[in-house]
């Protein structure tokens, strides 16, 4: 029996749970490594060897060490490609290159202004950091333009890159989440009808589910 | 994969850069086609239809239509692995390959693309520098170029022992970046040094650089 792979850093870190999500979807054990970040253990050297800009996650599969969640996830999708959910990352180039221009969409349209809006007004106030009033309105400003651009894509296809769900909607789930449940922000989401229709069959997924429970109980 | 390729884009966009300097190191034949943003052509309907962010580039082949330039790359890199520069690495180092490539896409080029706004988009089009977004963005970039210094200090490129797409996608923001004040953050560190001058002066870089002339 296989070494179950090390992920760490906490389920409350969205790049944290995009991972874990993942390793649910594809059936690989896992456990995680604490990595107790109100004591700065993430920028301790030990710690920056496995991942030297000091944030979470990093991950370990027998003697590969990685960082990076998106390409932690793609590691693991690639090695365990008949496991679990064998289609996540799509079965053919083409397939892959379309759930890989949305997962690269998710990195850099839709991940940075929904990663400010939910830092600003999910963890800010558990952190007793003052909110920017100026960076929530410009950053809901970008989101909607954004989620605009999703709403059409998702009246054309059921999910993003086609008819099944894949890693290129997994992706959507940490800061979606954080969005929807711990923000006033989720009319966003709710408020637009295909948007709303994706957000709960995803969100919907054991994989997910799991991922939420655990968050509850760390 | 018999059917041409045709990029969207503008020879300023250092998104649509990307993508050339992958078909030029991969010496593959493709139809160029300019967008005009000036006149607002990639908010139009006919181009959303292949980027419905209305952003360059866009890529077609065949029915296939992507966007993102590091998809297109990907796709390319990939799909034509046997012909021109190798730009993957197969097997077991394709990890940690990947691992730098997203490196670049969130670690980097957030950092270096507000920079090269700053300091050298702004002033070509006439718009004043945000100097306290300069400062703190190259607080920013200092910390990922020391951890760049140490990786290449144990790594001839960035994803292993070859030049990648890890190394390639840095291409246009790092030429950009060393036009402005930013370079001494780049010719401070030696192995950082040296790596940008052996990945610029690599030729099918500088037939992208000569389209932008």
């Amino acid at each position: 029996m296989a070494t179950p792979v090390k992920v760490y850093g906490p389920p409350l870190s969205t790049a944290v749970s995009r991972v874990l999500a993942t390793l649910l979807e594809k059936d690989v054990p896992f456990q995680i490594i604490p990595v107790d970040m109100s004591k700065g253990e993430h920028k301790k050297p030990d710690y920056l060897k496995i991942q030297p800009f000091g944030q979470v996650p990093a991950f370990q599969d027998e003697s590969i060490s990685l960082f990076e969640s998106r390409s932690i996830c793609r590691y693991v999708c690639e090695k365990y490609a008949d496991k679990g959910n064998k289609g996540l990352y799509g079965t053919n180039p083409l397939e892959k290159a379309s759930i890989d221009q949305w997962v690269e969409a998710e990195g850099q349209s839709f991940g940075p202004p929904s990663g400010a809006l939910v830092f600003q007004l999910a963890f800010a106030p558990r952190m007793n950091i003052p909110q920017d009033q100026g960076a929530i309105k410009q950053n809901e400003e970008k989101l909607r333009k954004v989620l605009d651009i999703y709403e059409r894509r998702l009246g054309e296809s059921r999910f993003l890159a086609g008819d099944e769900f894949t890693f290129a909607d997994l992706s959507h789930l940490p800061n979606g989440d954080y969005l929807v449940n711990a923000t006033d922000k989720g009319h966003l989401f709710t408020s637009r009808e295909n948007l709303g229709r994706w957000w709960n069959e995803i969100s919907d997924r054991e994989s997910w589910k799991k991922v939420v429970e655990m968050r509850k109980s760390s | 994969m018999a059917e041409i390729m045709k990029v969207h884009g503008s020879v300023i966009s250092t998104a649509t850069q990307r993508v050339l300097a992958c078909l030029n190191e991969k010496e593959l034949e493709f139809e160029f086609i300019p967008v005009n943003m000036a006149v607002g052509e990639h908010k139009k309907d006919s181009f959303l239809a292949i980027n419905p962010f209305g952003q360059v580039p866009a890529f077609e082949q065949g029915d296939l239509k992507l966007f993102e330039s590091r998809a297109i790359t990907q796709y390319i890199a990939h799909g034509y692995a046997e012909k021109g520069t190798t730009l993957i690495i197969p097997g077991k180092p394709m990890a940690t390959l990947s691992v730098w490539m997203e490196v670049e896409a969130h670690q980097f080029d957030p950092v270096a693309s507000k920079l090269n706004w700053e300091l050298f988009f702004k002033p070509m089009f006439g718009i004043p520098t945000d100097n306290a977004a300069v400062e703190e963005n190259e607080a920013k970039l200092t910390k990922v170029l020391d951890v760049y210094e140490a990786r290449l200090a144990q790594s001839k490129y960035l994803g292993g022992d070859i030049f990648t797409l890890a190394d390639l996608h840095h291409l246009p923001n790092i030429s950009c970046a060393m036009k402005t004040q930013v370079k001494k953050l780049f010719d401070s560190r030696p192995h950082v040094s040296a790596w940008v001058a052996d990945i610029t002066s690599r030729p099918a870089w500088c037939k992208v650089v000569a389209m932008g002339k």
